[in-house]
């Protein structure tokens, strides 16, 4: 399944080739026929997804609380949001969490990706082993870190401690190491599902590429450099746009690790939206968060969509 | 292949990718080996990674501390249906996107591809607005029809259907079926890898899911075990072996599913992550 050269968007806009066209009334047949099957999940996926995505637009731009009629307001609730030091708390948290979850996950993908692309016996087993936090809930991901990352016994700082630091971090307790703390667990819980993203990227990298190159001189780095980058533009591409969507839409494991604390020094946009939209009721105010949110992503993944673009040129 | 050379980098490498799964497995060696100990054994220093004495009744005494038995049966409700349904769904309307073809199938299709981009987040609060009005919060329909329609599973039903040759439906189809007919007979059965690795994410997916229920399940009867063990957590902090054994037990279902259709799993990702 996974032999086809990696192509993000070519089959996404070219589908099956055009048969010679029929006539009206078999059109007009193979259309209902064609809406029939996709109707039971578009019902579904117009009520939940897209008139809820549509609604937020127009709820940014309005004051509604749980018991108030909605009144258009304009941009009032940006300006609320531009004023309110919260907001830019999370702001700022999330960027962080972003800033450390992305790069730290994608090089420590890669790397393993790598390290295990070869044929070995029992390479299986190792794969295994680095894909499996993924998929392991997250609540006992996050507990069981929360334990390992114990200030006073905790494994995490009787290793920092055997290692020769004499001083070591308050980790979730403490304001500034909460976030690392995050940061750490996210990165050992994604890295394998990005690995396996980067494993099949390596499987469509020919063979006699490596070969030619080893042939003029070329060392394992430079292979790596010259060979092994450039070929998995288009994994890393991928890879880049779910890192960004994931990071800045954190919140399970911000919620159960840290609960946005302490303080609010892990406090991230998800979070803001969750308490001013459900728990507060003020719905209008929460979507313009919402849409912050939402334009900050569309925004980083168009900027990333550029340089690609110019990088293929 | 027989150079001394080569033997011992093999053997450095073996040495490597032992360390570096092991420290990846550390966290779950610590849970398990904190799951059999008492209380005041978890954090000790040093960390006794062979307990003394295996306290295995932790995993009997689990069941009258917390109603987990509960937990574990919502969440095996909530899983199944989504589960089914996003199958039984998904595998439908691949059908149309991938195999016939009518005007503003290609539209339709980029906005579901469109939505996969979208935070759930940006969304949450008009769908919890919906719920609230149709008196579907804290209900296990809410999460049904929130998570039962998504557009992940449409897509890689579609990119798997794009693989199979059209002839094969063309054919079916000369003999007479209707296209029904070829999504049921001929498609379908084709598509077995793909529908297991469809069904297995989802299944995971939605065993794992903590904000959903988080947000829309407030009675108790109705918790999933996601939501159970962090209330038990927030509850009794200090019981870290109880809380360790809770943990054990809502990793094992996944770790049996994932053991069982593991390369389903790395299809499915693969998959859906690049074509």
């Amino acid at each position: 399944m996974a032999s086809t050269p990696p192509n993000l968007l070519e089959p996404v806009v070219a589908g099956p080739p055009r048969p010679p066209a029929p006539g009206p009334a078999r059109r007009r047949r193979t259309a209902l026929v064609g809406w029939s099957f996709i109707l039971p999940n578009f019902v579904g996926f117009a009520a939940l997804t897209l008139i809820p995505i549509v609604a937020t637009l127009g709820l940014a731009f309005m004051q509604w609380n749980s018991y108030s009629t909605p009144e258009w307001v304009g941009l009032d609730n940006f300006r609320r949001l531009w004023a309110s030091e919260t907001f830019w708390t999370a702001l700022r948290n999330t960027a962080y969490y972003a800033a450390g979850h992305i790069p730290l996950t994608l090089v420590a993908a890669l790397g393993f990706a790598v390290l295990l692309n070869r044929k070995l016996r029992g390479i299986g087993i190792f794969r295994t082993a680095l894909f499996f936090p993924y998929i392991t809930s997250l609540v006992a991901v996050a507990v069981v870190w929360n334990m390992l990352f114990s200030p006073d016994a905790g494994p995490v700082n009787q290793f920092l401690h055997a290692i020769g630091v004499s001083e070591t971090p308050g980790w979730t307790t403490s304001t500034t190491w909460a976030m690392p703390a995050v940061i750490i667990t996210s990165v050992w819980r994604d890295l394998g599902y990005y690995m396996v993203l980067y494993l099949a990227g390596l499987q469509t990298i020919p063979g006699e590429l490596y070969e030619a190159a080893e042939v003029d001189g070329a060392g394992p780095w430079a292979r790596f450099w010259h060979i092994t980058v450039p070929s998995l533009r288009p994994t890393t591409f991928f890879v880049l746009i779910m890192l960004t969507i994931s990071s800045f839409k954190v919140f399970d494991l911000v919620q159960v690790m840290t609960e946005g604390g302490p303080g609010r020094s892990t406090l991230v946009l998800s979070q803001l939206i969750y308490r001013e939209g459900v728990r507060e009721g003020r719905f209008g105010y929460s979507s313009a968060v919402a849409l912050v949110l939402f334009v900050i992503v569309l925004l980083v993944t168009v900027i990333q969509f550029r340089i690609q673009q110019r990088g293929e040129k | 292949m027989s150079r001394p050379g080569a033997t011992v980098r093999r053997i450095v490498l073996y040495v490597l990718l032992i360390v570096i799964s092991l420290a990846v497995l550390v966290p779950f060696g610590w849970m398990l080996v904190s799951s059999v100990k008492l209380d005041a054994e978890v954090f000790t220093v040093p960390i006794q990674w062979i307990p003394q004495e295996l306290h295995w009744d932790n995993f009997t005494k689990i069941w009258s501390r917390v109603p987990l038995a509960r937990y574990l049966t919502n969440s095996l409700i909530l899983s199944v249906t989504i589960t089914a349904l996003q199958v039984l769904t998904g595998s439908f309307a691949a059908y149309g996107f991938a195999k016939v073809r009518f005007p503003g199938r290609d539209a339709l299709f980029l906005a579901y591809l469109a939505t996969i981009a979208v935070p759930w987040q940006a969304y949450m609060v008009p769908q919890y607005i919906m719920m609230e009005r149709l008196g579907l919060v804290d209900t296990r329909m809410s999460l049904i029809l929130l998570q039962a329609f998504g557009a992940f599973g449409v897509f890689l039903m579609r990119q798997y259907y794009l693989t199979i040759p059209d002839e094969l439906s063309e054919a079916a189809r000369i003999d007479g079926l209707s296209e029904y007919g070829i999504w049921a007979r001929v498609i379908l059965p084709l598509s077995k890898p793909a529908l297991a690795s469809l069904a297995l994410l989802t299944f995971v997916n939605t065993w794992n899911d903590y904000m959903g229920p988080f947000i829309y399940l407030t009675s108790n009867d109705l918790w999933t075990v996601q939501i159970g063990l962090r209330a038990f957590v927030g509850q009794f902090d200090a019981e870290y072996a109880m809380i360790m054994t809770g943990s054990v037990i809502s990793v094992l279902p996944i770790l049996v599913i994932f053991l069982v259709g593991q390369r389903y799993f790395v299809q499915g990702i693969a998959t859906s992550g690049l074509k």
